[in-house]
């Protein structure tokens, strides 16, 4: 934290901002004060301040340069020998591992086939998930035609991006009203995750998909039934293998009601489903879901991408999974412990590639869609996923940066300066829905016009035709086993 | 009339309106030296309003029925014919504080230097007023009702 005490006029909007106590005001010298160490680097000062006075930096290091040991490691062993507790850290992997996408480029049309003006002509961006037939089937009558095969059940996206599961008690309620609010005005979907369907989401809930996780907060029949679809939660790309933890301090009397718990106790997910050792397992769950919606709705299953994800979603499409979602490492959370949010799971790139491939090998991929998450930051990562195979994407973190977070990793500590990852009224209040709900549906107009221009310069005048395209992308800097496993070849190799 | 109206519910307390506010009503509009050198004749004319978690930004209601127009001894309380708003001239006022007693809202300040009334004036000629403008949470809004 460094403040220009030429700018600073003392009008303490920073002292009232900070909920970490950083800055401070001295009314006998009329001089406000800082106190770095305290300083989480979420911006809220910088972004309030108005006169620019304060900026933030990184700490400079005060440990002897050494590239395996290095400050962050050397702190944390500092703290763990203090405390004996596990690390922990909120928000997806932060390591810097190889992202895929920022090594895969897109095609264009030139001269031979032409590219297609997205003001001008139409250009379709609508999505359906849900299990679609081996075959359609017609008969003739009165000399038109009437399908005669029975739909399975379908979510109509306007635009091939969904909200992420995010829980109410994790997330404020402000932060949930605005992602259901801005799902329904852009015409796609958010996900409750394991948080309940709270009373004020009612009136979006034809937008909303509700989890059912290992814990099955807020889960009865009324809340399967007022979603659109609902997802089992299997794992979670942070933290995979691991289940949730929410702190009773943010289980206040609504946070209480809607996940149907009681008030201060603290809501421990188990890391498995305690009904699901096995695909028959989870089949049952599935099935006892489809019933209990009268075969209505899709039934999704989220995994987190591990080693072994594709044989894994093969089971999840064969024991009954109208939509698979899969979560890459990168995926973000409230809460993880750092070794797992750091070094468990893979890339969501190459779980999708593997997951397309198998499921087309075996002859299923029209049996479930497919929705890629973890780490998605604008439209070309979600052009290259649909390219890769995904039918459309879930966003978290993007969602969250578009409400105003700042990625300081703190959402573990209740103390959220955005008003996002908190339950404080003080803090949540900050986050106003109206506010929030429009930079989200604004994010996602820009995406779904970007979308369109990308489509068009590729000559596509629809998603569906990109969808496992993967002629369409070329790989700069990619090993060669790797592009193997993600079926895209070098760029530079033509057609 | 266009009116300011409050959302508590929203209110951060950060009083960002006030710094606005001030500004705009300084000398130089410049906010460092505003802050700096016009302290002693600046201030603004909103004030945030802070009990417990609850705070919200009070300025002038305009009233339909201003009491602060009726009770004024100097005819400085005007109603601006084109606007609606409830104005202050600061010429004729004569610092009897008379307003100051019947506002229902508080919202009637003494002027920091001069012995006159001062009050919002909707920031007059701007689309909408600095306080409005300014606030990072949307919580006062300038419309109709």
């Amino acid at each position: 934290m460094e403040r220009d005490p030429e700018r600073c006029i003392q009008c303490q909007v920073c002292v009232r901002q900070c909920a970490n106590d950083v800055h401070e005001y001295d009314a006998s010298d009329d001089l406000v004060s800082s106190e770095s160490s305290r300083c989480v680097g979420c911006h809220r000062c910088a972004t309030l301040c108005p006169t620019g006075a304060i900026s933030i930096r990184e700490a400079e290091l005060d440990f002897r340069p050494n590239a395996n040991w290095t400050a962050s490691a050397i702190r944390s062993i500092y703290k763990q020998a203090e405390g004996g507790g596990m690390l922990l850290t909120g928000m997806g992997n932060d390591r810097p591992y190889a992202s895929y996408w920022d090594r895969m480029v897109l095609n264009a049309s030139q001269v031979t086939n032409p590219s297609i003006d997205p003001l001008r002509e139409p250009m379709e961006l609508v999505t359906y998930l849900g299990r679609k037939p081996d075959k359609v089937e017609f008969e003739g009558r009165n000399g038109k035609p009437s399908l005669t095969t029975e739909l399975a059940p379908q979510i109509e996206l306007q635009v091939p991006v969904m909200f992420s599961a995010m829980s109410y008690g994790s997330i404020s309620l402000n932060a949930s009203i605005a992602l259901a609010r801005a799902a329904q005005a852009a015409g796609t979907f958010a996900n409750t995750g394991e948080g309940g369907l709270h009373r004020d989401i009612y009136p979006y809930a034809g937008n909303m998909i509700v989890q059912v996780a290992s814990g099955r907060f807020g889960v009865d029949a009324d809340y399967l039934n007022r979603a659109a679809a609902v997802e089992i939660k299997i794992g979670q790309g942070a933290k995979p293998g691991i289940g949730g933890h929410l702190p009773g301090e943010k289980v206040d009397a609504a946070v209480s009601q809607t996940r149907m718990i009681p008030e201060g106790t603290d809501a421990l997910s188990p890391a498995p489903h305690h009904d699901i050792y096995s695909i028959e397992d989870l089949r049952q769950l599935i099935f006892a879901i489809k019933e209990a919606t009268v075969y209505a709705k899709p039934v999704f299953v989220k995994i987190a991408a591990v080693h072994n994800v594709a044989a894994i979603a093969s089971g999840c499409v064969r024991a009954g999974a109208d939509v698979v979602a899969i979560d890459g490492f990168r995926g973000g959370t409230g809460a993880a412990p750092t070794m797992i949010r750091d070094h468990v799971g893979i890339p969501i790139e190459l779980a999708l590639a593997a997951v397309d491939d198998r499921l087309r090998e075996e002859g299923i991929r029209n049996r479930a869609s497919l929705v890629a998450a973890g780490g998605f930051r604008s439209s070309a990562d979600v052009v290259k996923a649909i390219a890769l195979g995904a039918d459309a994407v879930y966003i978290g973190t993007a969602a969250l940066v578009a409400m105003g977070c700042h990625l300081c990793q703190k959402c573990y500590t209740g103390k959220c300066n955005w008003g996002i990852a908190t339950q404080d009224p003080i803090l949540t209040k900050r986050l106003n829905p109206d506010v929030a709900a429009r930079r989200l549906t604004n994010l996602l107009r820009g995406w779904s016009h970007e979308i369109k221009e990308m489509l068009g310069g590729m000559g596509i005048n629809a998603v569906e035709s990109l969808r496992g395209n993967r002629e369409h992308l070329r790989a700069v800097g990619i090993a060669a086993n790797e592009l193997e496993v993600l079926g895209v070849k070098p760029a530079g190799v033509g057609a | 009339m266009k009116r300011i109206f409050a959302r508590e519910d929203y209110c951060l307390g950060c009083r960002l309106c006030e710094i606005n506010c001030l500004v705009k009503h300084s000398r130089s509009k410049k906010i460092v030296k505003a802050f700096r050198r016009e302290r002693d004749t600046a201030a603004p004319v909103v004030q945030v309003e802070e009990s417990g978690r609850v705070s919200f930004a009070l300025q002038c209601r305009h009233c339909d029925d201003a009491p602060c127009i009726e009770a004024c001894i100097a005819g400085a309380m005007c109603r601006d014919p084109k606007t609606n708003a409830v104005l202050c001239d600061e010429d004729r006022c004569v610092g009897c504080w008379s307003c100051i007693m019947v506002c229902p809202a508080g919202a009637v300040l003494r002027g920091k230097t001069r012995k006159v009334a001062s009050k919002c004036d909707l920031c007059a000629g701007e689309d909408a007023p600095v306080c409005v403008e300014g606030c990072p949470n949307e919580a006062l809004t300038y419309e109709e009702r």
